[in-house]
């Protein structure tokens, strides 16, 4: 990454170290009608995505679509290949012999459900990504570690840097810091 | 469960999940100290030392088996099948416990098994890599081995896919790779922690490369915990078919001791029975040696073996089965093949297999030997072993006399079964090593999740939302740096 000029502001981030004043935080941000914002927590806390207003995610949507595909995928594999490519008689049985074919087709179900899990986790997560401005803050290190962050974005329409930086003052963050883009 | 709320029904009197004192710092400290520490234990390198002698045992072997064929291991002709498939049988049911412990128990929101579902992962992961190796070489030409796999070729053929093994490539393979990517999830986040707490560059640097840039964002971690669960979800019923589709291999065929239904359940119980069996022999001598001892607690010891018990009496009901169906089914050949298990020239390795598998571990009904490391780890030696000849018991014991008294011969392994076997124990133990060393072994996000701090306590985050008293002038639990 190059020099960045020093007017880029990605937002202000405030730092917590209890999991009860970070979900409170949250919500007091978005009561006050923030809403580009995003927490960080060193493990996962249902209480906080909600508080930031996220509620859905489409990784169950993704697993299901790639169970689906796998099945049709393991089944059509092996119709094709043994009934119609390549016709192999084992033992007198149809060439659609339906109940051998469907150890496969469960393989294939949760190999292709799998992979959507991890692959749509990360597609959608954006990783990897190697830079992000939010690394840019030295006490951040600590977000995978002890300590809880709230981050305002500087694209928020409400944003405005001293006001902002006071509203997150006044919410008893340990410590709120300019994050450069 | 009622014998250890003693006195007080109200007073849990369990050993706790978590030795007390801990808090986010502490714990996140202890791990990662085991990964980030500069040079190695002593202990460390006299162990790998060598376990690595063990696996260049193995790949030596490879190497001499790959130049002269798979005639220098013992098997024969009716015995086809031997050490081969024994110890491929042996792996894989090895590795079961560890998605047990890291699928099954998740769902059933078990959460003593976060500090040991890591380290049983790992185990799953190398326990299958050894596993693959056996079937792999014993097709006699392991350069074609990609013709195992469906694709368009020049020969114009496809693989059977009515065959049971075909099955099984199917099975083993996305087994191994479902439990790679499951483990690796796990390990996203930890490798974060790892990144921001090293000091030295070329550790920050590889660590923050295998993290890909985590940052613990709010929205990142809904949407890790749908995929974890759902990977779970997706696990436990694979892990169910992989060791059926194991036993399937034997009981779709037609020989004696072999074409049972009972196969597929008492398959899988046999293979939980045997992974609880190695993580506790490799877990007893691991939270000595790094003094993890508040991690993995005596609640997950006397836990694990009491899942093992219950395996256990399973596989125990197995035994006991196939010896009623061989009489009830009326068929000469299988009362002749149970006769010849239990009295015939190997029978010596059936009572074994009874002592070790069904006799020694009942000693774990007993609390005090419950809690007791030694004897502990000492049932499960057993039950390693004992696990070894029940395969042995199943595939050699079926094949060496079959049908026609013609076709009967004796098998006895060469020095090379020995060495390939004891070999993919080494390179075992070496990745076990490797990993112990280099990766966290007991998974820190999950691990802060146990804390009592790490709840959100509903009726504090509405007083502090509220205003009631200014946020910052309650004194907030300090952590220790």
């Amino acid at each position: 990454m190059t020099k960045q000029e020093e007017s880029g502001t990605y937002g202000l981030m405030a730092e917590f170290d209890d999991p009860n004043a970070v979900v409170a935080a949250a919500r007091r941000v978005y009561e006050a009608g923030y809403r580009r914002i995003n927490a960080y927590s060193p493990y996962p806390i249902e209480e906080l995505s909600a508080a930031i207003g996220y509620h859905k995610d489409l990784v169950s949507l993704t697993v299901f679509a790639c169970g689906i595909l796998g099945a049709i995928g393991g089944f059509a594999l092996q119709y094709w290949t043994s009934a119609i490519d390549y016709p192999l008689n084992v033992g007198g049985r149809p060439l659609l012999s339906l109940p051998s074919f469907i150890p496969i087709i469960f393989e294939c179900t949760v190999l292709l459900a799998s992979f959507g899990a991890f692959l749509g986790m990360l597609g959608m997560n954006r990783l990897p990504e190697p830079y992000h401005p939010v690394f840019n803050v030295p006490s951040f290190a600590r977000a995978s570690q002890d300590r809880f962050f709230v981050c305002i974005k500087a694209d928020d329409p409400k944003f405005n840097e001293a006001e902002t930086h006071a509203f997150l003052q006044s919410l008893g963050a340990r410590e709120v810091s300019h994050v450069q883009s | 469960m009622a014998a250890e709320i003693e006195k007080n029904e109200h007073i849990d009197t369990r050993p706790p999940v978590i030795g007390p004192g801990h808090n986010f710092a502490s714990l996140t400290q202890k791990i990662v100290d085991i990964v980030l520490m500069r040079g190695f234990k002593k202990g460390w390198i006299f162990g790998f030392a060598i376990v690595f002698l063990g696996a260049l045992m193995l790949f030596n072997t490879i190497a001499y088996l790959v130049l002269k064929g798979v005639g220098i291991w013992g098997n024969n002709i009716p015995v086809g099948w031997a050490f081969d498939i024994i110890n491929f049988v042996w792996w894989i049911g090895i590795g079961h416990a560890g998605t047990l412990i890291s699928a099954i128990l998740l769902l059933l929101r078990q959460s003593w098994r976060n500090s040991i579902n890591r380290f049983a992962e790992a185990m799953t992961l190398f326990a299958v890599a050894c596993a693959g190796l056996f079937p792999a070489l014993h097709t006699g030409r392991p350069w074609v081995d990609y013709w195992l796999f469906p694709y368009p070729n020049t020969m114009g053929m496809w693989p059977n896919f009515r065959s049971p093994l075909m099955w099984d490539v199917f099975a083993v393979s996305t087994y191994a790779t479902v439990s790679l990517l499951f483990w690796f999830m796990g390990l996203i986040p930890d490798f974060a922690t790892l990144r921001d707490k090293a000091k030295n560059k070329v550790q920050k640097s590889i660590y923050g490369m295998l993290a890909m840039g985590w940052r613990g964002d709010a929205r990142h971690w809904h949407r890790y915990e749908s995929a974890y669960l759902l990977l779970a979800g997706l696990s436990t019923p694979l892990v169910l078919s992989v060791h059926t589709i194991v036993s399937f291999d034997f009981s779709v065929g037609i020989i004696p001791g072999w074409h049972a239904t009972i196969f597929p359940p008492y398959f899988v119980a046999g293979a939980i029975y045997a992974g609880f069996a190695m993580v506790l022999t490799l877990a007893i001598p691991v939270r000595k040696f790094y003094n993890i001892e508040d991690f993995i607690t005596l609640r997950h010891i006397r836990n694990m073996c009491k899942v093992m018990l219950a395996t256990g009496l399973i596989v125990g009901y197995g035994y006991l089965m196939e010896l009623f169906m061989s009489w009830y089914s009326g068929n000469t050949y299988e009362m002749f093949m149970m006769k010849n298990r239990i009295f015939g020239p190997y029978g010596f390795m059936y009572w074994l297999l009874i002592l070790c598998n069904v006799l020694v571990p009942q000693l774990l009904w007993v609390k005090k030997y419950r809690d007791n490391l030694l004897v502990v780890f000492i049932v499960s030696m057993f039950i390693n072993v004992g696990m070894w000849l029940e395969r042995f018991v199943i595939i050699v014991m079926s094949l060496n006399r079959d049908f026609s008294p013609a076709s009967w011969r004796m098998y006895y392994p060469t020095i090379f079964d020995f060495t390939m076997f004891f070999g993919t124990i080494g390179f075992f133990l070496t990745c076990m090593f490797l990993f112990i060393r280099f990766v966290p072994m007991i998974p820190i996000f999950e691990m802060k999740t146990l804390l009592p701090e790490a709840k959100v306590d509903e009726k504090k985050v509405e007083q502090l939302a509220e205003g009631r008293g200014p946020l910052g002038a309650t004194p907030l639990p300090q952590f220790g740096d």
